[in-house]
């Protein structure tokens, strides 16, 4: 199996503070690897790292086998090409969420406005809100809002999607729908690297989980094994505080 | 003796009579309005209605500023406002944008121009423009004294915008650009479609209370001296002062000025309600 995302003695630092202190870790084409721990784990400093919205201190990070730490990289090119879904949705609020879908697919692929129009249309099928395409942002729910902003990553045709803590700003009654729509893409084949702390969904739909603490992988493997079996004392003592 | 009802004010204090809170408070409000009224009724008394009358509430005075008040005053008030915010808001936007260069030399150059022209009060401006360019390069402006107000105010109202608009492209959140760099978006367009349209939505109010103090400044460029045909509310009401030797044409001239600015500024109260709900 090919590597989506290979990410090779990462360090990063935020002033004198190391967030990062040697990360190993990879995807592989059409998995679904979860990443938890507690905050301030460098979890989602990790996956910021993957398309270089952190710029790594030290270490090299390959996307679909391309240095991406590379100066000469063409980094517009590879993002548009890696989905990425923030905590807080960051839709565009001046933008219907039609336009919202169109932008990026007319402004860097270079669609038409009919073919962008077309995509974004099935993607919000794909999300369940066919109906809200004229709506502004604010006009939706948080949960509406994540889904938009998944078919809005989704409206480029990524290789791959990252998830940072996608469900953590919704109110508990409306996690279900992400997830599902999440769960829907897994099933479709989409590699996802996701943050999260839904450990149902990690065991349920992950292919791999990983366990950070203080900035290095402490734990790795299958969901069920690691969440039922856990082999390190400080993964035990987190699951311990979250289930 | 009598009874009377003594409430102690506590340990060590000797009983003292007291009114009950509610009492207390309606007193107070009371004389305070009886002190509005006294002090109504004084300055009542004290002016001189007779003058006042004739001098600023001239009739025939008044009837003759028309159509000239309009026709030339607000005219050109208008003008000279519309010109200096169009040309200022554009200098204001490139200042902005020099202010958050990833270039320091760009930003160095900006903040430079911003504090010097805001340090200054704007006659000087309007003067060193208007008088002093002529003198040492021999050069005239296009548009003569109108022209060469609306320039010193654009340099002037340009230095202040430009500090407005870099602090509205500052208030759009991060997250904003991080979404449309992921979506592999260049910093060019992401600044183009996704944070200057936010950023401008933000610094519509205070933009529109600086359209307000630069209408009121225009009234700075008759130290110029106009011609005729350029003058604007303030210079119009200034000359008709002196040919009519009465106070009523500088009156009309300032309801003019209320009947543009008022509105304004209720407009602004309105959207800065508004967009504190829909926050």
């Amino acid at each position: 199996m090919s590597k989506a995302i290979e990410v090779r003695e990462l360090h990063k630092y935020f002033g004198d503070n190391e967030v990062l202190k040697g990360i190993d870790f990879h995807v592989d084409m059409g998995e679904v690897v979860c990443v938890i721990g507690p905050s301030g784990s460098g979890k989602s400093t990790l996956l910021r790292c993957v398309n270089r919205l952190e710029e790594p201190t030290s270490g090299k990070i390959y996307v679909e086998g391309v240095d991406i730490t590379d100066p000469e990289i063409d980094l517009d090119r590879v993002r548009s090409r890696i989905g990425m879904v923030f905590q807080q949705f960051n839709l565009f609020p001046h933008l219907t969420v039609l336009r919202n879908l169109t932008l990026a697919q007319r402004r860097v692929l270079k669609r038409s406005d009919e073919e962008a129009v077309k995509v974004a249309r099935e993607n919000l099928a794909k999300v369940g809100l066919a109906d809200r395409e004229t709506s502004y942002p604010a006009h939706l729910s948080g949960g509406q809002q994540q889904r938009v902003a998944i078919a809005r990553a989704l409206s480029m045709n990524p290789d791959m999607m990252l998830f940072d803590e996608p469900t953590s700003a919704l109110d508990p009654e409306l996690v279900g729908d992400v997830l599902d729509v999440m769960r829907t893409l897994a099933r479709e084949g989409m590699t996802m690297m996701v943050v999260t702390h839904e450990m149902g969904f990690a065991r349920e739909v992950g292919d791999k989980l990983v366990f950070m603490d203080g900035g290095v992988i402490v734990e790795e493997g299958v969901p069920a094994d690691v969440l039922a079996n856990p082999q390190h004392t400080r993964t035990q003592r987190f699951l311990a505080q979250v289930l | 003796m009598t009874a009377v009802p003594e409430v102690s004010s506590g340990p060590g204090q000797a009983p003292r009579r007291r009114l009950k809170r509610s009492t207390r408070r309606k007193l107070v409000r009371g004389s305070l309005y009886l002190l509005f009224i006294a002090v109504v009724v004084v300055l009542a008394l004290l002016a001189d209605w007779q003058a006042i009358q004739t001098n600023y509430l001239d009739g025939e005075v008044w009837r003759q500023q028309f159509p000239e008040i309009i026709t030339l005053g607000v005219k050109n008030t208008v003008l000279y406002t519309v010109e200096a915010f169009v040309l200022g808001f554009v200098l204001a936007l490139i200042l902005a944008l020099m202010k958050l260069a990833p270039v320091g030399i760009y930003r160095w150059a900006a903040t430079v121009y911003i504090e010097f022209f805001r340090g200054l009060p704007a006659l000087v401006v309007i003067l060193g423009v208007g008088l002093t360019i002529p003198l040492a390069f021999g050069y005239q402006l296009p548009g003569g004294t109108g022209g060469a107000g609306v320039v010193a105010l654009t340099l002037v109202y340009g230095a202040y915008m430009a500090e407005t608009i870099r602090a509205g492209i500052q208030a759009v959140p991060k997250g904003q650009y991080e979404a449309s760099r992921s979506l592999g978006m260049s910093s060019l367009h992401t600044m183009r479609s996704v944070t200057l349209p936010q950023a401008l939505r933000i610094v519509i109010p205070p933009l529109t209370n600086e359209l307000v103090a630069l209408l009121k400044d225009t009234s700075l460029i008759q130290f110029l001296g106009f011609a005729v045909g350029q003058r604007e509310l303030t210079a119009l009401a200034s000359d008709n002062v002196n040919n009519f030797a009465n106070a009523s044409p500088l009156l009309a001239a300032a309801v003019f000025y209320l009947i543009i600015t008022l509105p304004l500024t209720r407009l602004v109260a309105w959207m800065e309600r508004r967009g504190m709900r829909s926050r």
